[in-house]
């Protein structure tokens, strides 16, 4: 009785952390999914006074927001081809060539990516970037993303390219078929999913970029979203939050659409990627 | 006696990819990476010792001023005052400790051992719910968080009022416990799904004889379990402190105000740099920033039995 008593507590103790720790995560979003549907929104969460698609109407005739969005698929979209080619390749060649040093060197440029992905390289970076004149270029942006995002990419690429085995492409070989034939008809078919997972991840991470925009691009209509936002505040400088709602919202949903599409494709999980232990 | 012929073959004929192709295929991201990413952190030492500006007399001909950048961050009498390096050293180390090494890492292992052999609704809810606070785009989380905490309006206020506690004004009176918070919502999904990959690796005999021997939960952790997903945890730990170390999101919820009072080096940086265009003085900051990064790093790779990570 006893045992069945503390199976029962634990239970219980799981189920009253799950549910903290899911309005935890849940109620600060809240307000994302409330006030762009209310004629009156303030910072306060509630069901709309009056339930209204008039926010979204308004951005929708807004030139200047919609063109930001169409900046941000430009961006985002750059980005994902960029990474997701390079990475590609690169990953195949460091997994099938002899390279001494690899492990190691994937490993700081991994760790290093993500500062220079902060502000540490900022003031290089913009420098780079007036020299080569790419400074308020949807081009300069992309750049910058896709060096920075490159060694993450190939090193999650670098998992689902060993995952294949060699003995593919030397039976392919031997069968008589050139190299560009086994690339093209065995590896790529077979990498797929991790060509998804990347154009996916890359996608993400460049439409939701802020600071490298913010420094790069000065004209208003070349902005993305995430800084034209910052234009829908009254003249005092406080936000409309009715708009500003509506717009975060909007550029916000194509991230959820693409984590359910990842979801329910191959369930969102790490791929023995980035696992600690050595192999 | 002579080697067998199809042993030489594998050798010589059969390497899958030939090394040119190999090293063309390499090419582009070496050249991005290269370009965009080593050159910046090179050039940005060589800069910090420079008073390049974007206007004034380093915009044209900047020159080299030696250790000037640096020296004008660690003046004794000012460097901890409000706006000053110190002052951001300070916050972004509380930061640092507050949101990645006790926020993060502990809580997504608790949620990853929580959830471990489980299925069913409430763990796709709380891995869904989590993972997407983590995908977010930085803005639109950033004005959610703003309506989360605000003093008059705010869902957490509202609910501490319903159990009777009177309002706080969090972005005023506790702005960097604000944004600890904050950071601790918006990466904890990245331990939780490192964690429960590293949990599904133990074989399943492991708990069985734990349980057949009667261990408790904690003996079993202990014993067992932390020792399996040690090299994860020291992975996690790496990782997630240097990310918090650079992230820059919170600046868009609290601007490092009320009086610098959650400003981090981050923005710190980025106020020197792109607010003042102070370029030098810029890169003396993030050159710093670097070598206390990879000082960390340099720690956890140390405290970790096993050098190798990966």
């Amino acid at each position: 009785m006893r045992v069945k008593a503390r199976k029962w507590g634990y239970k219980l103790f799981i189920v009253l952390f799950s549910l903290f720790i899911l309005f935890f995560f849940v109620l600060p979003l809240l307000w994302l999914l409330t006030a762009p549907f209310d004629t009156k929104a303030t910072l306060r969460v509630s069901l709309p006074s009056t339930f209204t698609f008039n926010n979204f109407r308004t951005i929708f005739a807004n030139a200047f927001a919609i063109r930001a969005l169409f900046n941000s698929i430009v961006i985002a979209g750059g980005t994902m081809v960029g990474v997701t080619l390079f990475a590609t390749l690169a990953a195949y060649a460091v997994s099938r060539l002899k390279i001494r040093g690899r492990d190691i060197l994937t490993y700081l440029l991994v760790l290093f990516s993500s500062v220079v992905q902060g502000t540490a390289a900022m003031v290089p970076i913009f420098l780079l970037l007036y020299r080569l004149k790419l400074v308020d270029t949807h081009l300069g942006v992309i750049f910058v993303l896709v060096g920075g995002l490159l060694p993450t990419g190939i090193f999650l690429m670098r998992d689902f390219v060993e995952s294949i085995p060699r003995s593919y492409e030397e039976s392919a070989l031997v069968s008589g078929a050139k190299p560009a034939q086994v690339l093209r008809h065995v590896v790529v078919p077979v990498l797929r999913p991790g060509i998804m997972v990347l154009a996916v991840w890359s996608f993400v991470q460049a439409w939701g970029d802020f600071l490298i925009s913010l420094i790069v691009i000065r004209s208003p209509t070349k902005m993305p979203a995430p800084i034209a936002i910052y234009s829908f505040y009254t003249e005092g400088g406080t936000p409309v939050l009715t708009l500003v709602s509506a717009y975060a919202l909007i550029y916000a949903l194509p991230v959820v659409g693409l984590y359910l599409f990842v979801n329910w494709r191959f369930g969102f999980r790490f791929f023995g990627g980035i696992k600690g232990s050595g192999r | 006696m002579e080697r067998p012929r199809l042993y030489l073959m594998r050798e010589r004929t059969f390497s899958i990819l030939p090394r040119s192709i190999g090293l063309a295929f390499l090419t582009p991201a070496v050249l991005f990476i290269s370009i965009f990413l080593l050159f910046p952190l090179v050039w940005v030492i060589v800069i910090s010792f420079t008073n390049t500006a974007l206007t004034g007399p380093g915009a044209a001909n900047p020159s080299f001023v030696g250790i000037a950048n640096y020296a004008k961050l660690f003046i004794p009498t000012r460097w901890l005052r409000p706006g000053e390096f110190g002052n951001a050293l300070r916050n972004t180390l509380l930061f640092v400790l507050g949101s990645a090494i006790l926020g993060q890492v502990p809580l997504g292992l608790s949620i990853a051992l929580a959830f471990h052999r489980r299925k069913g609704l409430l763990r796709e809810l709380v891995f869904s719910a989590a993972t997407i606070a983590w995908i977010l785009p930085g803005v639109a989380v950033a004005f959610a968080w703003i309506a989360f905490l605000d003093r008059d309006f705010g869902t957490l206020n509202t609910i501490l009022g319903f159990l009777g506690i009177p309002r706080i004004d969090w972005y005023f009176s506790y702005p960097l416990y604000a944004i600890i918070f904050f950071n601790i919502w918006r990466g904890t999904a990245f331990s939780m799904l490192l964690f429960s990959a590293a949990l599904g690796n133990i074989p399943p005999s492991f708990w069985e004889t734990a349980d057949v021997l009667g261990a408790s939960a904690w003996q079993r952790f202990r014993t067992i379990i932390f020792p399996l997903i040690r090299p994860s945890v020291f992975t996690a730990l790496i990782l997630v402190t240097l990310w918090t170390f650079n992230v820059f999101t919170p600046y868009l919820i609290t601007g490092g105000g009320p009086l610098f009072r959650s400003e981090t080096i981050p923005m710190y940086t980025y106020r020197i740099a792109f607010k003042f265009f102070e370029f030098g003085r810029g890169a003396a900051i993030a050159v710093l920033m670097m070598t206390i990064n990879f000082v960390l790093a340099t720690i956890y790779l140390f405290m970790q039995k096993r050098r190798r990570i990966i």
